[in-house]
């Protein structure tokens, strides 16, 4: 079996995927040097660099799409959608109801997401709550560098639009060009089995919209998604040695919701956790309740999640986000 | 208010100082996440903002320590706030990218081009209650191709809004040149909204503050936004540990990690034809030729010692400044820090 970091498994898949359909191109923001590896694989005419123009190269991507090529579009940061949401909001998402079904956009839109290094509250956000909120998106949020490449295959085939989060924690490639390449005196709290595992030799897609259990556990349910549910798989290992079984359930896609698998567990255990990076309320979190709810299911619920602006202080950050120790109370609180 | 060389030369050497000590705290690992410096752009901050009085505001980037410093905002404050202290500039909220003086009606934002509607909100509010007052957007040449500037751009053209746009061209958006990113000239693109340009060498700090000062007035008066278009260099590139700048400065570390990606992709099956590939990696190594003949590494570049050379007519008073400013730059860092780290 071999083993991939894991932008490079993302990339892997990319570049499979691209030497089967000429129709994929690639371009954002510094890609000629971001994506080198693809730019000379595959050449200029495939793989370009633009300007700092996000509403003219997103929104460029959209129609490409709808005229026959599959786009990546890359965006630096999912916090730079805010400059380029229309895009999305109201043309990637809204072509295929618009046309009476008969019209799509087969576009994938790649942004490394989440917080941890110290960048601030611009640059740090999660947002995929926000994305998933509109109809007609799809939302993928990779864990580990099996689905990070399993997933890309599956939304470079989906043809409608997917919004592809990449964690900046797990990648290699992010973390290394935001700084950390240049200064040894900086670490990150990086979960080892997100940002390097092993991968299949050749990748075949991975179905959007299927949730993966990591942990069987009977006491409660930590449904999490992104480095969070590596988070949440060391709390559950504290957790086991108090006495309490934790399972953690890993979304994978955020849209669409793996309802079935996430009412399935939760009615094994009669406890739901949320851990998300996303901010708290009117999202995700608030939305798997609601699922639940909405099946009959009666059980607690409690969540950790991103309440505030991501402070730039470490110690603050670190607070702020969803961390092992905050999953851990949650799920004494809910054992009570 | 500066009106001579010697203030000018002083307030820049301040910020260079400042900004040095900063790199190094970073390099130590005390500051977090990304750091832009504005090393280089010196002359244009210090020639602008030495024009501004009480009232008038600033829009800034994400490279707003030297507009910050020279502004007046206090430089422990400013040094807490990088190493996220809670009795830093913003509580240890929002680092460098963004700093926020409510005091200095200073504003800055990590969203590039952002700083155009910014201004234009604050000359709106400047026109409706400080006659007179101006708003200053700062922004390098790569936001100048988001749509939001150049909308703000002709907003403040058919408004009249009393804003000066500042755009300290490097040459590059991040890793990416310039005119493989800009379509077109960039004055005449501000005149086509409405906004006269003025285009200048940014290293002279004298002809910054001259040009600056005439078309304040102008503002001032009531006659609507201008544009000055200045160039720079950045030596540290676009941030601390830029890619390409480190190739060049440590190819023997740098470019095994490169290179490696690289050679396999031209090796696989199944992509482009040879000669596509061979473009792509021209395309690649462009940036890095590129920062070889850069000319941020020329010291003809650098605004502080274009600026020194007039000043060393008078080489004592030049050493008491400069002994005095390396003294003041030392008792900060001992005064946030408690010593200054070696």
């Amino acid at each position: 079996m071999k083993t991939m970091f894991f932008t490079q498994a993302a990339d892997d898949a990319l570049a499979q995927a691209m030497a089967d359909d000429p129709r994929i191109v690639v371009f954002g923001e510094d890609i000629p040097l971001v994506r080198r590896d693809l730019l000379v694989r595959f050449g200029p005419k495939r793989v370009r660099g633009t300007p700092i123009s996000e509403s003219a190269f997103l929104g460029a991507g959209v129609t490409a799409a709808m005229a026959g090529l599959r786009p990546v579009v890359e965006m630096y940061m999912v916090d730079f959608f805010g400059v380029c949401v229309d895009a999305l909001l109201n043309h990637a998402a809204k072509t295929e109801a618009f046309s009476g079904g008969k019209w799509t956009v087969p576009m994938v839109v790649r942004a490394p997401c989440g917080g941890g290094y110290g960048d601030g509250g611009q640059h740090e956000q999660s947002l995929w709550g926000w994305l998933a909120h509109i109809p007609g998106l799809t939302v993928v949020v990779p864990s580990t560098p099996a689905d990070a490449g399993g997933l890309m295959l599956a939304s470079l085939q989906n043809n409608g639009p997917v919004i592809f989060l990449e964690h900046k924690l797990l990648s290699e490639s992010w973390l290394e060009f935001l700084g950390s390449g240049a200064r040894k005196t900086v670490s990150y709290d990086i979960p080892a089995e997100g940002a390097k595992g092993e991968v299949p030799s050749k990748w075949e897609p991975i179905p959007l919209g299927e949730a993966a259990l990591r942990r069987t556990g009977s006491d409660v349910t930590i449904v999490s998604l992104g480095v969070s549910v590596h988070r949440a798989l060391e709390a559950a290992k504290i957790l086991e040695a108090e006495g309490i079984s934790a399972g953690v359930l890993d979304l994978r896609t955020v849209s669409p919701l793996d309802k079935t698998t996430l009412c399935k567990a939760v009615k094994q255990t009669g406890r739901l956790l949320v851990v998300d990076e996303d901010y708290e309320t009117f999202g995700l979190s608030g939305e798997l309740s609601a699922v639940v709810l909405e099946a009959g299911l009666s059980c607690k619920y409690a969540r950790v999640c991103t309440q505030t602006t991501i402070p730039y202080n470490r110690n603050l950050e670190d607070q702020a986000l969803p961390n092992v120790e905050r999953i851990c109370t949650s799920v004494r609180q809910l054992m009570k | 208010m500066p009106s001579d060389l010697w203030s000018l030369y002083a307030l820049m050497l301040k910020s260079r100082l400042f900004e040095e000590a900063t790199a190094k705290l970073w390099h130590e690992g005390l500051i977090s996440g990304e750091m832009h410096l504005g090393t280089g752009e010196e002359a244009i901050i210090a020639g602008v903002v030495s024009h501004l009085n009480d009232g008038d505001a600033m829009a800034l980037d994400h490279r707003g320590t030297a507009a910050m410093l020279m502004r007046g905002v206090d430089p422990i404050l400013l040094l807490r706030e990088f190493l996220g202290y809670k009795d830093g500039l913003c509580g240890g909220m929002g680092g460098h990218m963004h700093l926020f003086s409510k005091e200095h009606l200073a504003a800055s934002s990590g969203i590039v081009g952002s700083e155009g509607p910014a201004a234009a909100g604050f000359a709106l509010a400047a026109q409706y209650s400080r006659p007179g007052a101006i708003a200053v957007a700062f922004f390098g040449d790569g936001a100048m191709n988001q749509g939001m500037l150049m909308e703000s751009m002709n907003l403040a053209a058919i408004w009249k809004l009393p804003v000066l746009f500042v755009c300290k061209d490097d040459g590059w958006a991040i890793t990416t040149k310039s005119e493989s990113s800009t379509g077109g000239d960039l004055n005449e693109r501000a005149r086509g909204l409405g906004v006269p340009a003025l285009d200048f060498e940014g290293c002279d700090a004298a002809k910054v503050w001259d040009t600056a000062g005439t078309a304040i007035e102008r503002i001032r008066s009531g006659e609507g936004p201008i544009f000055l278009h200045a160039r720079c260099v950045h030596f540290e590139g676009h941030f601390l540990g830029f890619q390409p700048i480190r190739i060049v400065r440590d190819p023997l570390k740098e470019m095994p990690k490169v290179a490696i990606g690289l050679t396999k992709s031209i090796l696989r099956l199944d992509g482009a034809a040879l000669s596509e590939r061979l473009a792509g990696l021209k395309n690649v190594m462009s940036s890095v030729i590129t920062t070889l003949r850069d000319p941020r590494r020329d010291p003809a570049n650098d605004p502080l010692l274009h600026t020194r050379a007039a000043l060393q007519s008078d080489p004592v008073r030049l050493k008491e400044l400069e002994d005095q400013l390396e003294k003041d730059i030392n008792n900060i860092l001992k005064i946030v820090l408690g010593e200054v780290p070696s």
